[in-house]
C-alpha cells in the first residue's frame, strides 16, 4: 500500500525481517476511531449560525464547534488555524535519496539509475555491460520490478551481486527501498552500483534515489518521438542510451530526430547509440561512465564529503 | 504519474503535522504544483478520497494551485513564464529555453481545527 515508504507492498528478495520497522508511520486506524466518536457524538447543535465556517467542508453536519482546544466556540471567532507548511511532499523521499548519496560517498560507490519503458533492453545492457567491465571495477546491482526475481538472476549469472527489490504494486523505486537493499549489498570502494528501475518511462523521473546519474535507455522499436510523450524522464536524465541499433536497418526510427526531440527537452542530455547485442556503441558508452565515475570521485572525495 | 504515492507521501506529512502541531482534523488542504513538474491536479484529487479515509484529512477539501514554471530564454537573456517543459520562449518563440523551475509538489498550508 505505502509506495512511498516501501512497506507493505515491496519486498527485497530474501528479506524476512523486513517489516519491522515500519509500524511507526501507521497509527491511523486508531485516530480515525477517535475522531469518528468524537464529531459523531456532537453533529447536530449549533448548526445553523456557523454557515461562515464550513464553506471548504464536505460534511458541515459533523462539524463540533465545541471540540477544539479552548473547548468552548465563541460566536465570530473560528478556533479554526491556518498553518503555514511549505514542504516538498518528495521531502520524505529526498531525505533518503540524500542518506543513500552519503553512503555511496562513504563507500566510494558510483551509482547510476537505469530508467526506461519495459522491454528497452535494460538488462541486456546490464549483463553486457557487467561482463565488459567487471575485469576494472566491482560491480554490484539493485533490480527493481514489480514481480519476480528474474533479472537479478540473469544478473547474478553475468557475475555480479544483485539484489532484488519486488514494488508489488509500486510502479517505481523510490530511495527508502533502495535504502534497504544497500543493507544486503556489499559496495566495494571504488566499485559501480547499477540500479536498474522499475520499466516506467513516467514514474520513476520524480523519484530520487541518492545515484549520480540517471541513465534514460530508448530502444529504437518506440519511435522517436518518446522524448515529448515523456518528457520529465528525459529532462531528468544525464545521458540516453538509444538502445538496440542492430535493429536499425530493419525499422523507420529516424536517430537523429530522436536526439532533437530529446535535446529540446533537455540541451545538456548526451545521446550514445548502442546495441547490447552486438556491442556497437558501447565502448563510448564505457568512456562516458569512466569519465563520470572519476568525475564523481574526485567531487567526493572524502575532505569533500560533508558527513 | 504515481501520484498515489504522491498523495500518501502528502497524507503521512500531513499526520505529522498533527502530531507536531497538534490538530486533529484538517478543514483545507492547499498544495502548490509546478506546471512543469508532471503531476496532475486532478488524479491528486482523486487519490486524496481513497487515501484520506481515516485519518485526519478526511472530507477535507484540497485547493490546488498550479504555480507557473520558470525558464531561462538564453536569446532574449530573461526569465520567462513557462507551461511546458519543452515550452518556447513566449517572446521570441525559439526554444533555447532552460527550465529554472516549477516542478515542485508542495504543501503550503493547512486550515485546521
Amino acid at each position: 500500500m505505502c509506495t512511498v515508504c516501501g512497506c507493505g507492498t515491496s519486498s527485497v528478495e530474501g528479506d524476512t525481517a523486513h517489516d519491522h520497522d515500519h509500524a511507526h508511520d501507521h497509527e491511523h486506524p486508531h485516530d480515525h476511531q477517535h475522531h469518528h466518536h468524537h464529531y459523531h457524538h456532537h453533529h447536530d447543535h449549533e448548526h445553523e449560525a456557523h454557515e461562515h465556517a464550513d464553506a471548504h467542508s464536505a460534511d458541515a453536519a459533523s462539524i463540533d464547534f465545541g471540540a477544539g482546544a479552548a473547548g468552548v466556540h465563541v460566536a465570530g471567532l473560528s478556533q479554526e488555524r491556518i498553518l503555514r507548511i511549505e514542504r516538498d511532499i518528495l521531502g520524505k523521499n529526498n531525505d533518503y535519496a540524500a542518506r543513500n548519496r552519503a553512503r555511496f560517498a562513504r563507500s566510494r560507490s558510483f551509482a547510476l539509475n537505469f530508467v526506461s519503458s519495459p522491454g528497452s533492453g535494460k538488462t541486456s545492457l546490464l549483463v553486457r555491460a557487467i561482463s565488459d567491465l567487471r575485469g576494472r571495477f566491482p560491480i554490484a546491482v539493485i533490480e527493481g520490478d514489480q514481480q519476480t526475481s528474474n533479472d537479478a538472476e540473469r544478473i547474478r549469472g553475468a557475475g555480479a551481486p544483485a539484489v532484488q527489490i519486488n514494488t508489488g504494486k509500486g510502479c517505481h523505486l523510490d530511495a527508502h527501498m533502495v535504502g534497504h537493499s544497500l543493507e544486503k549489498l556489499k559496495l566495494e570502494p571504488g566499485g559501480l552500483l547499477f540500479i536498474e528501475n522499475v520499466g516506467n518511462l513516467v514514474c520513476p523521473a520524480a523519484f530520487d534515489l541518492g545515484e549520480a546519474h540517471k541513465v534514460v535507455v530508448l530502444s529504437v522499436t518506440e519511435g522517436e518521438d518518446k522524448p515529448l510523450k515523456y518528457p520529465e524522464m528525459f529532462a531528468v536524465s544525464d545521458l540516453m542510451l538509444i538502445n538496440k541499433a542492430d535493429l536499425l536497418p530493419h525499422l523507420d526510427f529516424d536517430v537523429s530526430q530522436c536526439i532533437a526531440n530529446a535535446l529540446r527537452i533537455n540541451p545538456d542530455l548526451q545521446t550514445l547509440l548502442v546495441s547490447a547485442k552486438t556491442g556497437e556503441g558501447l565502448p563510448a558508452f564505457y568512456a562516458w561512465l569512466e569519465g563520470r565515475a572519476a568525475r564523481w570521485a574526485r567531487a567526493n572525495a572524502p575532505t569533500a564529503v560533508a558527513e | 504519474m504515481h501520484e498515489m504515492a504522491l498523495t500518501e507521501s502528502l497524507v503521512e506529512l500531513i499526520e505529522d503535522e498533527g502530531r507536531k502541531q497538534g490538530f486533529s482534523r484538517v478543514r483545507v488542504v492547499r498544495l502548490e504544483i509546478g506546471a512543469l513538474g508532471g503531476v496532475d491536479g486532478e488524479a491528486i484529487r482523486f487519490c486524496f478520497e481513497a487515501v484520506a479515509r481515516g485519518t485526519l484529512v478526511e472530507g477535507a477539501a484540497i485547493d490546488i494551485r498550479v504555480a507557473p514554471g520558470e525558464g531561462w530564454c538564453l536569446d532574449c537573456a530573461k526569465t520567462i513564464e513557462m507551461y511546458e517543459r519543452f515550452g518556447a520562449c513566449p517572446e521570441c518563440g525559439r526554444h533555447h529555453v532552460q527550465v529554472a523551475a516549477g516542478d515542485d509538489l508542495r504543501l503550503k498550508e493547512l486550515e485546521v481545527e
